[in-house]
């Protein structure tokens, strides 16, 4: 289990990584005539290799699509991308077209590298100022101790979510792409620092009685010596554990935030911006490829629960 | 639970959970304090208001007219103060976006919010703790059958849960895919818009209820299985314990105590997931009022969801301290906290 886990994430990144190759489409191309057109249907024949039929809308109000029967497009496999449409006007769609006909495949493969960074970068945050604050107040003790472990245990009674929302409704709702990403990496990174730094603060407590580090004091090693170097490897195993847990629950509050209209412009491909273009209930019915992204999101925290599952640590309630 | 005799001994004990239970209190009323204040200044330090509603034509006197009734020309300390002072007396002022004194609009939030999470709560407990406890005592197809399921809806968290319900809905037409009440039933007679809420409860309950019940399952198979290897399990195994019994009231009573912090947990988890259930569904809950207000900057009202959102949680971990004293006898007579 754990290893399909492992597997599996490691696949996701890699498709991240490679989507301008993978991408059929550019993420930001509109199809004008294309808006909520269904997945296209590949047919494989061993005459003429792989083709399809283009769509011709036959409704714009219904959203009804007819395929041209007599027309095939031949499919360009290896030419710079892994595959595309010969003609760059009917375009391979394969997973279908949102609102205003762009790409919903493409567009997932290049959400992934927004929403997969975001994610990494904010448990990386998360990572650090737990690790530094956990380590801070196990190390000294006393005062400084209680007061950043009660800090802590505040932050982490809240519902992560609201608290986000909060800090994210109170910046401009306006900004460009880049802000909002580097906001998100500090709002998130100052929710989710609290469970790192609660729990490496009780290794450091119970690894700075062992011999090896009145060994260290001792030789004269300095405080942020002994920290750094010797007690914070300690806790490399929980924090693996941890950054699993929370890469999730990022992803997801991107995607919340997102859906809700205080993440990301919708011009953006993040899987966030994307659900929200799922969000018409009245089309969901008929377009249920919009949904392509929560797929996506189940996939990678399916993943992440495989390999947490399998090394028999307890799910947290996020 | 027997009900215990008045004797001296038993009177220490009372007096060491009455002091448990006042010290929780005083963090919760601390708690429903610091968030709200905490939500209120953070409104007011941010940059923009909630005047930015009235549009940018708006002529000056109006606009500060509106931040004069909402005290946004004070200082900060001194518009806390006064609100403070007022919400001690239960008025939490005026809510720009309804016209409405905050009190009455949280209040039937907070009612609605309840409703959901009280039956995703039954039903996840139902569902998850009995599926719990065969997985963790059992091994056969049918507990590996229920563990990949339950990992399944572990790694569909409510957004996910709540779109895919409202797809399913609207495509089928079984129920309705969101709000509370339909139209027809607003000047409906009581029983009518009872029986109106109850078919539109079930999908958002639900959307909450499976990743909560698949978290319930696995934890109390965790907790299950880590009993059953106990001593006293075997020992009750071999004065020949029928197994039904041991596995209710021997291993499920001891593996309790770990289930009753994971209930203080849940209701956090309940919050956090009931906001985005209630914006997909259409819930008019606590969670879609506080996203409004914050949206419009509406000061006093995100005070008051946050303040209610604070009593909530609070009420949560009450709740699961006095779980956990029926469940533990150890921490009924003061052994552990």
């Amino acid at each position: 289990m754990k290893r399909a886990g492992r597997g599996l994430l490691v696949a996701i990144v890699l498709i991240a990584v490679a989507a301008p190759w993978l991408a059929p489409n550019p993420p930001d191309r509109q199809f004008t005539t294309y808006l909520y057109a269904p997945p296209t249907r590949v047919h494989v024949e061993a005459a003429q290799g792989t083709y399809f039929h283009p769509l011709r809308v036959v409704s714009r109000l219904e959203r009804r699509f007819e395929e041209e029967r007599d027309r095939h497009v031949r499919l360009v496999w290896f030419d710079g991308r892994l595959v595309a449409s010969a003609d760059g006007n009917d375009p391979l769609l394969l997973l279908g077209a949102d609102s205003y006909g762009r790409d919903i495949f493409s567009r997932l493969l290049y959400g992934a590298r927004t929403s997969l960074g975001l994610a990494v970068l904010a448990t990386l945050a998360a990572m650090i100022i737990g690790a530094c604050v956990g380590g801070l107040a196990g190390y000294a003790g006393g005062l400084v101790d209680e007061t950043l472990s009660r800090l802590s245990d505040f932050v982490l009674v809240l519902p992560a979510i609201y608290v986000v929302l909060a800090l994210r409704s109170v910046m401009p709702l306006v900004l460009s792409p880049r802000d909002v990403f580097l906001l998100l990496v500090g709002i998130f990174g100052l929710i989710g620092w609290p469970i790192v730094a609660r729990g490496v603060r009780g290794i450091v407590a119970s690894e700075r009685e062992r011999e090896y580090i009145a060994a260290g004091r001792a030789l004269g090693a300095s405080p942020v010596r002994l920290l750094a170097v010797h007690l914070l490897p300690a806790t490399r195993g929980y924090l693996a554990t941890q950054a699993t847990l929370l890469l999730p629950a990022f992803i997801l509050a991107e995607a919340t935030l997102s859906y809700v209209g205080l993440g990301f412009p919708d011009a953006v491909p993040t899987w966030g911006t994307m659900l929200h273009d799922a969000s018409n209930v009245a089309l969901l019915g008929d377009a249920p490829w919009t949904l392509a992204p929560a797929a996506a999101i189940f996939v990678v925290v399916l993943a992440v629960n495989l390999v947490v599952q399998g090394s028999g640590e307890s799910p947290l309630l996020r | 639970m027997q009900t215990r005799s008045q004797s001296g001994i038993d009177e220490s004990k009372s007096e060491a959970m009455l002091r448990f239970l006042v010290r929780r209190l005083l963090f919760a009323v601390l708690l429903v304090i610091a968030v709200s204040s905490g939500a209120l200044l953070l409104t007011r330090v941010a940059p923009g208001d909630v005047t930015a509603n009235l549009g940018a034509f708006a002529p000056p006197d109006e606009v500060a007219r509106t931040r004069a009734r909402f005290d946004l020309d004070r200082s900060p300390v001194a518009q806390w103060g006064g609100w403070a002072l007022r919400a001690s007396r239960f008025d939490f002022g005026d809510s720009f976006l309804y016209n409405r004194p905050v009190g009455a609009l949280i209040r039937s939030a907070a009612v609605n919010t309840a409703i959901l999470a009280v039956a995703a709560l039954a039903l996840a407990t139902l569902v998850g703790i009995p599926l719990g406890i065969l997985t963790g005592s059992r091994s056969g197809v049918l507990p590996a059958a229920v563990r990949g399921v339950s990992l399944v809806c572990l790694s569909v968290p409510p957004l996910l849960t709540s779109l895919f319900l409202v797809f399913l809905a609207s495509r089928t037409g079984w129920l309705p895919p969101g709000g509370m009440t339909s139209v027809d039933a607003i000047d409906a007679s009581w029983s009518a818009w009872m029986l109106d809420v109850a078919r539109h409860l079930p999908l958002p309950a639900l959307a909450l209820a499976l990743p909560l019940a698949a978290t319930f399952e696995r934890l109390q198979a965790q907790a299950m299985s880590e009993t059953i290897q106990q001593p006293f399990v075997v020992a009750a195994m071999a004065r020949g314990v029928g197994w039904r019994q041991l596995l209710v009231d021997h291993a499920w009573r001891a593996s309790l105590r770990s289930m009753c912090a994971i209930y203080g947990l849940a209701i956090g988890a309940l919050l956090s997931g009931s906001f985005i259930v209630e914006y997909v569904t259409a819930w008019p809950g606590l969670g879609r009022l506080m996203y409004e207000a914050l949206r419009a900057r509406d000061i006093y009202l995100i005070a008051g969801c946050a303040a209610m959102g604070g009593v909530f949680l609070a009420f949560g971990s009450v709740i699961a301290d006095l779980l956990l004293f029926a469940a533990d006898p150890r921490v009924r007579e003061g052994h552990a906290a």
